[in-house]
């Protein structure tokens, strides 16, 4: 292929060099290709958006003002939703730790253990988490506790693979000096990799407690409790002056935990 | 004193403020244990867990396996809605991300820009997906709208950390050997952003093609309707396929994904 073979420049002195050539073309021909074809498989006409994008706003206008009325209602789904992705979050975080140890490939050196957790972890992370509540609600009925597992399940999922990510890449020189001197695995871990991943670690666990937040807040929809609820119902009856206010109060409550985590997380590097 | 006692006498003063802080989280945790309660669970959720997980091990092979409407046709759609998303999100996040730059534009358009930004962020995907569906009517085309609209701002995000991080010394440089504008932007800005800007957009393809697999759900296309259907059916055999082709497909892309971004990055 033309196109892919370098080209070759014949200098002054006789002597040919090879300049590589850019695969930029051949980049934006494939782009092309695939978006054509995902044009053709989804129906995209820009026609119809340029002619019907009004109607996105007419639901954006009909939001505002919002109803401050039903504030006192949503306190309490507010609350839930914080509690779920709260508790989750944490206890996600907690067992991810054991999680990770067993899935570092410097720590245990078994490779079967550690490349089977490994593959449970990215096995945990495909399923989209609204999937998992789904499937928790069927199994531990309708409510927070559904929430509170699928958030459970991501947060183990995201941290333990970042964690045992940093723990492969952590400085064993102290954690083999503890070994050579008699400490087990687990001491050895405790005193010389612990320290070093820890406030990775931390902040890692506060930047998915921040996104739990925003995922807390939609799982209701599916019936896994929370403010997700309300909001289903407010948009299945069209009450959208509602649905403004639930999600005033959710942009106002996201932004004030990110703010905080985000000072921490400053604070932790 | 030593520098050694130094050390821990400083270690010592951080113990008040770590002790508060455990205290604080415990708190917070049994404050929020409230939301772990079993009174819903029905008793016979063992046995639901029991039949999606056989469901699951014994899928049902010719929705797996057909072409036309089973579940390799509902991925590729799945597939598309995410691409087209993507690249959509990813040429409109770029303006925006260069508004809310506060290196580029005077502080307080970035400001207003971000605070926009925040709030576009904080709605979740499936709101919009409801509203685009006004537009366009149910579908997959309603998924790319809502796909792209979420995308625009999470990418804007990590676009903006980027173009703040842009080595100033090489535009003077230029601007002292006479380029002009477009050369400087050319020669200059394209080269330093555009691999990390790709490596961005990969990354976010990769979210949202799990987003585009759970818009289904609003009847926004791709595969989380027939998913919905399934379960709501109980007819578990096909939510083992469906859930198998799902993962399959993300596993592959995520990998695909890792390989080719790790690639543009190193070099």
């Amino acid at each position: 292929m033309n196109l892919l073979s370098p080209k070759k420049i014949q200098l002054p002195n006789g002597k040919t060099v090879v300049e590589k050539r850019s695969s930029t073309p051949l980049i934006i021909i494939v782009l092309l290709i695939c978006t054509i074809t995902s044009i053709n498989i989804t129906g995209f006409e820009l026609e119809v958006i340029f002619k019907r994008i009004n109607q996105f706003f007419v639901i954006l206008a009909d939001m505002i003002p919002p109803n401050f009325e039903y504030m006192p209602n949503l306190w309490q789904p507010l609350l839930d939703t914080i509690k779920m992705s709260l508790i989750g979050s944490v206890f996600g975080a907690i067992f991810a730790l054991p999680v990770a140890f067993l899935a570092a490939s410097n720590i245990i050196r078994t490779r079967f253990i550690a490349s089977t957790m490994k593959f449970l972890l990215s096995l945990l992370r495909t399923l989209p988490t609204l999937v998992v509540a789904l499937i928790a609600t069927f199994i531990f009925g309708l409510g927070t506790m559904a929430g509170t597992v699928a958030i459970f399940l991501f947060t183990v999922s995201y941290v333990g693979k970042l964690l045992y990510e940093q723990i492969e890449n952590a400085n064993m020189d102290a954690y083999e000096a503890m070994q050579s001197m008699g400490l087990s695995t687990v001491y050895a871990f405790r005193y010389a990799i612990l320290p070093q991943v820890l406030p990775n670690y931390l902040s890692t666990t506060l930047f998915c407690f921040e996104g739990n937040v925003r995922y807390a807040s939609i799982l209701g929809y599916v019936g896994a409790g929370g403010i997700g609820l309300l909001l289903q119902e407010s948009l299945g009856w069209r009450n959208y002056v509602n649905v403004g206010m639930i999600l005033l109060m959710l942009v106002v409550t996201v932004f004030i935990i990110e703010t905080i985590s985000e000072y921490y997380r400053k604070k932790l590097m | 004193m030593n520098a050694i006692e130094q050390q821990l006498q400083y270690e010592k003063g951080n113990r008040a403020s770590l002790i508060l802080t455990f205290i604080i989280i415990i708190f917070l945790l049994v404050w929020s244990a409230s939301a772990i309660n079993l009174d819903n669970m029905t008793t016979n959720g063992v046995d639901m867990a029991k039949n999606i997980l056989l469901g699951i091990l014994s899928p049902d092979w010719s929705l797996l396996t057909n072409f036309r409407g089973g579940v390799p046709y509902l991925l590729i759609e799945t597939v598309a809605i995410a691409f087209l998303g993507t690249m959509i999100g990813a040429i409109l996040a770029i303006p925006l991300a260069f508004l809310s730059a506060s290196n580029i534009v005077p502080k307080p358009v970035a400001f207003i820009v971000r605070l926009l930004l925040i709030c576009v962020r904080t709605v979740p995907a499936i709101v919009y997906g409801l509203m685009f569906i006004r537009v366009t009517g149910q579908g997959p085309f309603t998924g790319v709208l809502t796909i792209a609209f979420v995308s625009v701002g999470m990418l804007t995000k990590l676009y903006v950390d980027v173009i703040e991080e842009l080595d100033r010394s090489v535009l003077e440089s230029m601007t002292s050997i006479g380029c002009n504008g477009f050369e400087k932007i050319r020669y200059g800005i394209i080269p330093q952003l555009s691999a990390l800007f790709l490596s961005i957009v990969i990354y976010r393809f990769d979210m949202n093609l799990r987003d585009a697999s759970v818009l289904g759900l609003v009847g926004a296309g791709g595969i989380g309707a027939p998913l919905i259907f399934a379960m709501n059916s109980y007819k578990w055999s096909q939510v083992g396929s469906i859930l198998i082709g799902l993962i399959l497909l993300i596993l592959i892309v995520e990998f695909a994904s890792n390989k080719i971004r790790s690639k543009i990055v190193n070099g």
